[in-house]
Order: C-alpha cells, then sequence, then structure tokens
C-alpha cells in the first residue's frame, strides 16, 4: 500500500523532528512568548532577540524549547533555521504566507522563493486537525514581535 | 464485583448488529471505518434516530402545559423516556432530571452544594465550611474535577485526592484511608476513561455515609456499557451522558438520590419548576421537576430512551461481557509490544472495554495521524485528565475504546498499526 500520509510527513519534516534546530534558550532576549495547543499538549516557548542595522530590526537570535508531535516540533526547528539574519518586517511576510499556504487547504501553491524548506510543510494544508500544530512556534514567534512591537 | 459470566455477543450478533448504525458502513477516509473512539462520543442506531424524528414529526408539543392532545401525547412520551431512563440505571422516575450532559449534571451538583451555603439557603446538612473535605482521585476527568475545584474554592473547603501509581491507577484502599469526619463530599468515575480501571463503589459509598459524605459518581464510561443500579450501589448523585450510549448530543442525565434531591436546591431557577410565584418569592416543585428550568430538549430524550431500549434489547450484561473482552484483547496485544506502554490495569486484571498507550518516541498525534490513515478513528490527547497525563509523565496518550458494535477484526487492526507506529516515524 502507497504511503497513505507521504503528503504530511515529508522527510524534511521528520529530520527536523529529529534534528531541532535552535532549540535551548537564548539569553539576552527582547521576548518570550509560551503557546500550547490545548487539544494535542504540543508546548513552545519560544524567545527572539532583535539587532538594528541601518535602521532596520532585524531578528539577531531565536531559541525555542517545547514538547510535541513531530509537525510542532519540525516547524519550530525549520523557524529557528531560517528567522536569524531576517529583517523583522520580511520574518513577518514569511508568517503571513505560511499560515495563508497552511489554511488553504491546498489552493495556495507553495512559494519556494520566500518560504525556503518551510514549504515542506504545505502537505499539512489538507489535514486541518494539524494546521495549529505546524503554525505554533510561528505564532509564537509572530506574538513575540507584536509584543515589541507595543514597546 | 460483579465478572462477566454472561456470555459475550457472537460475531454474527455483532455484524447484526452493525448494519443498525449507517455511519459504520461511512467512508469518512476513503477507506472503511473502524470506529475506536465511542468512550468519547457512540455512534446511532437507525431504531434511536427514528425515534425521534417520529417523535419530531408526530408529537412535537410542549410538555407539562398546555391543555391540547399533542401536548398531553408529548408530555407522555417525555415520561415514559424518564421511566425507561431511571429503569434503565435501577433509579425512580423522580430521581431522574436532565441536563445538556454529564458535564453540565456534575456542574449543578456542585452548584446546588455551593448554592446550600448561600445565607438564604444555608442547609446545615449540605453547606460546605473551612475545614470539611471533599475527595476525588488524581485520574478524574475534568468534568468531575473543575466544578470540586470551584466548589472548594467557593466554601472554603479543602480538595484532596487520592493518588495514582505509574500506571495510573488508584486503589480502594488508599481512597479509604483518606474518608475522614471531615470528608462531605466522594466524587469519582465509576469507569477511568483514560485507564479503564473500574472503582469498586460499595466499600466506598459504605465508607463515605459513616462518614457523613454524600458519593458523586462519574457514570459516564459505565452506564453505556455494563449494567449499573445507582439504589443498588447507594451512590447519592450520578451523571451520565446521551450521546456515550448510542443517543443524541445534547443531553444528560442526572441522579439524585431521593433523599438528596429533596434536600438540594436547584442551581438554576425559571420557568416549568415552581407551584406559586410572588414578586419577590416562589415555591419550587418536588424533584426532579425543580431541577429542570426551562424547556427541556424533549425530543432528545426520546431518543436517549429509544437507544436505553435499544440496549436493553441487545442486553447489558451481553454487552459488557463483549466489551471485556475487547478490552482484555487491546490490553494484552498493546502490552505485549516492544516500548509501547499500556496505561491503567495490567492484561488480565479488571479492565474496561478500552485501553490508552504511550509510545514510545512518538507522539500520540503522529501515532493517531497514522492510525487514521488506515481509517481507524482512535482519541490521541490527554482526554480531558490532565493531571493523569502528568502524572504518567506524558502529554497524551492513545485511546481505542469499544462498544457493542466493536468486532475482533477491529481491535486486531488496531493494534496491527499499532504496533508499526516507531517503524513509521523512525523512532529511535
Amino acid at each position: 500500500m502507497a504511503d497513505p500520509l507521504a503528503g504530511l510527513y515529508q522527510e524534511l519534516i521528520l529530520e527536523h523532528a529529529k534534528l531541532r534546530s535552535g532549540e535551548g534558550e537564548i539569553d539576552p532576549f527582547d521576548a518570550e512568548r509560551h503557546l500550547k495547543n490545548p487539544t494535542c499538549g504540543d508546548e513552545v516557548t519560544l524567545r527572539v532577540r532583535l539587532s538594528e542595522t541601518h535602521g532596520e530590526a532585524r531578528v539577531d537570535a531565536l531559541g525555542w524549547i517545547g514538547q510535541g508531535c513531530s509537525i510542532s516540533q519540525a516547524s519550530a526547528s525549520v523557524l529557528a533555521e531560517q528567522a536569524p539574519g531576517l529583517a523583522v518586517a520580511a520574518v513577518r511576510e514569511r508568517i503571513e504566507a505560511m499560515r495563508e499556504l497552511l489554511r488553504s487547504r491546498g489552493a495556495v501553491e507553495p512559494d519556494e522563493a520566500l518560504l525556503g524548506d518551510a514549504v515542506a510543510f504545505a502537505g499539512v494544508a489538507k489535514f486541518p486537525m494539524r494546521v495549529k500544530c505546524a503554525m505554533l512556534a510561528w505564532v509564537a514567534l509572530e506574538e513575540a514581535l507584536d509584543e515589541l512591537d507595543r514597546h | 464485583m460483579t465478572t462477566a459470566i454472561e456470555t459475550a455477543l457472537t460475531e454474527e450478533r455483532v455484524q447484526q448488529l452493525r448494519a443498525d448504525f449507517p455511519i459504520l458502513a461511512e467512508q469518512p477516509g476513503g477507506v472503511p471505518l473502524i470506529y475506536l473512539d465511542s468512550g468519547a462520543t457512540s455512534q446511532q442506531p437507525r431504531q434511536a434516530l427514528e425515534a425521534e424524528w417520529a417523535f419530531r414529526t408526530q408529537r412535537n408539543a410542549a410538555v407539562h402545559r398546555g391543555a391540547h392532545t399533542l401536548a398531553a401525547l408529548a408530555t407522555d412520551d417525555y415520561e415514559s423516556a424518564r421511566e425507561r431512563i431511571a429503569r434503565f440505571v435501577g433509579a425512580r422516575p423522580t430521581e431522574i432530571s436532565w441536563a445538556m450532559n454529564a458535564t453540565d449534571a456534575l456542574n449543578s451538583v456542585a452548584l446546588s452544594l455551593g448554592e446550600a451555603n448561600r445565607a438564604s439557603a444555608v442547609d446545615p446538612a449540605l453547606a460546605l465550611r473551612e475545614g470539611d473535605e471533599i475527595l476525588v482521585t488524581e485520574a478524574e476527568h475534568h468534568a468531575n474535577l473543575l466544578p470540586w475545584q470551584r466548589l472548594a474554592d467557593e466554601t472554603g473547603a479543602t480538595l484532596r485526592w487520592v493518588e495514582v501509581d505509574d500506571d495510573g491507577v488508584w486503589t480502594t484502599d488508599a481512597l479509604l484511608a483518606l474518608i475522614t469526619e471531615r470528608t462531605r463530599v466522594v466524587a469519582i468515575a465509576h469507569v477511568s476513561n483514560v485507564t479503564g480501571q473500574i472503582a469498586e463503589v460499595e466499600p466506598i459509598v459504605a465508607a463515605a455515609h459513616a462518614a457523613g459524605a454524600l458519593v458523586v459518581l462519574d457514570a459516564c464510561q459505565s452506564v453505556p456499557h455494563r449494567p449499573v443500579d445507582f439504589r443498588a450501589l447507594g451512590v447519592d448523585a450520578a451523571a451520565f451522558s446521551s450521546h456515550k450510549m448510542l443517543g443524541p448530543g445534547g443531553i444528560g442525565v442526572l441522579y439524585l438520590a431521593e433523599a438528596l434531591g429533596a434536600a438540594l436546591p436547584p442551581a438554576r431557577v425559571g420557568g416549568s419548576m415552581i407551584t406559586t410565584v410572588t414578586m419577590t418569592e416562589h415555591e419550587l416543585l418536588p424533584a426532579p421537576q425543580k431541577f429542570e428550568a426551562g424547556t427541556q430538549p424533549v425530543a432528545s430524550i426520546v431518543g436517549l430512551a429509544a437507544a436505553v431500549d435499544y440496549l436493553e434489547a441487545v442486553g447489558m450484561p451481553a454487552i459488557e461481557a463483549h466489551e471485556v473482552a475487547l478490552g482484555e484483547r487491546l490490553a494484552a496485544g498493546a502490552a505485549a509490544m516492544d516500548r509501547i506502554r499500556l496505561v491503567g490495569p495490567r492484561p488480565g486484571a479488571e479492565r474496561a472495554g478500552l485501553a490508552s498507550v504511550i509510545v514510545d518516541g512518538v507522539h500520540a498525534h503522529d501515532a493517531g495521524q497514522l492510525l487514521d490513515a488506515h481509517g481507524i478513528a482512535a482519541r490521541v490527547g490527554h482526554h480531558c485528565a490532565q493531571p493523569l497525563h502528568r502524572r504518567l509523565g506524558t502529554a497524551a496518550t492513545t485511546r481505542a475504546s469499544a462498544y457493542l458494535y466493536t468486532t475482533e477484526a477491529e481491535v486486531d487492526r488496531f493494534l496491527d498499526v499499532l504496533s508499526g507506529v516507531r517503524a513509521y516515524f523512525g523512532a529511535a
């Protein structure tokens, strides 16, 4: 029987679930968010530190600790590989693109140029119960950036 | 404790019964459905669906009011439903009142006990005070924990609990040791929705009553699956949900033993539950009406009564025997697997027709996704029992729960896919 879940559990996702890039606490940090997915118990605590170059805010470092399903942990790992070095505005653009992709139920073509490895999560779009898992760390980062915007 | 000496349902009989459940022929994921989530919500037979449809299309009217013929017919159906449901659980009809679901029923008991503390309604026999204790188990469903947390908080009483062991099991002796003169309420699940442990109710009731405490039974996982007689058990209050016993959603049942029902103030007041109302005061009808403010979901109650008729026709002892055998098959099968941890009583020990497992190195949601891909609807998560899962050292477990329509082949298929979960996810 063909793998019925091949679209969901891309090799890259299973690899990242084990790799856990960026796992750990960073200190100092500018903002921290702790998010839970109450239906399944996924948890992530994410810290972000910003720097400013040429008047533009950038993600300097990002660290996370968490537990949960492979989708939630892999997406935190992919995010932690992508975000450092990016301008805050660019990070926000990626988070929005990721959200749009995952909520599309497969209707949106993934933008590989923008999302990089995160396009591996395109298959999640066909499993609506798992969208929250895949977005958990990304939403944590978004909320951390929102908090910094307010200050 | 009763043992399942009754003859279980034959394979042929189970196949006959399955034909009554239209949804079992569905293929929601494009593969045949293997429904192993009856512990969360059960499926409905045609007979219950048709009874509800017949009521809605032929007898629907407001009950206990109005003088027209249709209202009389509706009232007959409504009270007949109460009688049949009461008989099913060994209760008198006056001891049965309606709730939205079991959570609502358990909340009602706790809220009513809180109401007994109000200045205008202080009932010294029921009021809780600082120094009093409410006793639960560490394995409770949140529905039988949060209402007691809040009642303790509001009254100054102390919430205590019997701890579970590494398998998630508590012992009767440990619970009995916590019952003291200070204990006012003992609230426990008859059958755990996670571990399948079956509580020994009789000695707990005896000790609680000797100490002057009430016993509240969460019967959600027992009433649908085995013969239960509340009066024989001697509990003071009990709750169960229609949607877990072949009935429609949105209706639950609250059992209040006669003495408690007479003494307990209602949590909600309003229409249909009074004798006389003035601008400043009201006089309540006796139980059960005083616990039924407002219009009740009559068609759903009729549907639940039809579900009860169905269960009785099949025979609760036979259903129990069938499910106990499936529970043992699940437990034995899971326990024999490498790096799969069975939660709850060990194989061979008494358990209900369900089993929860922890797959080493694979999160329950990933395990559930693979099961789902094979058409297997199992439950993954904390099953509304976070303290129990915390004690087990995991955020989530994977649970298979059986009912009268579950086959051995379905259980075996679950075990087969479960045995491949670690390899599929490349767990180290």
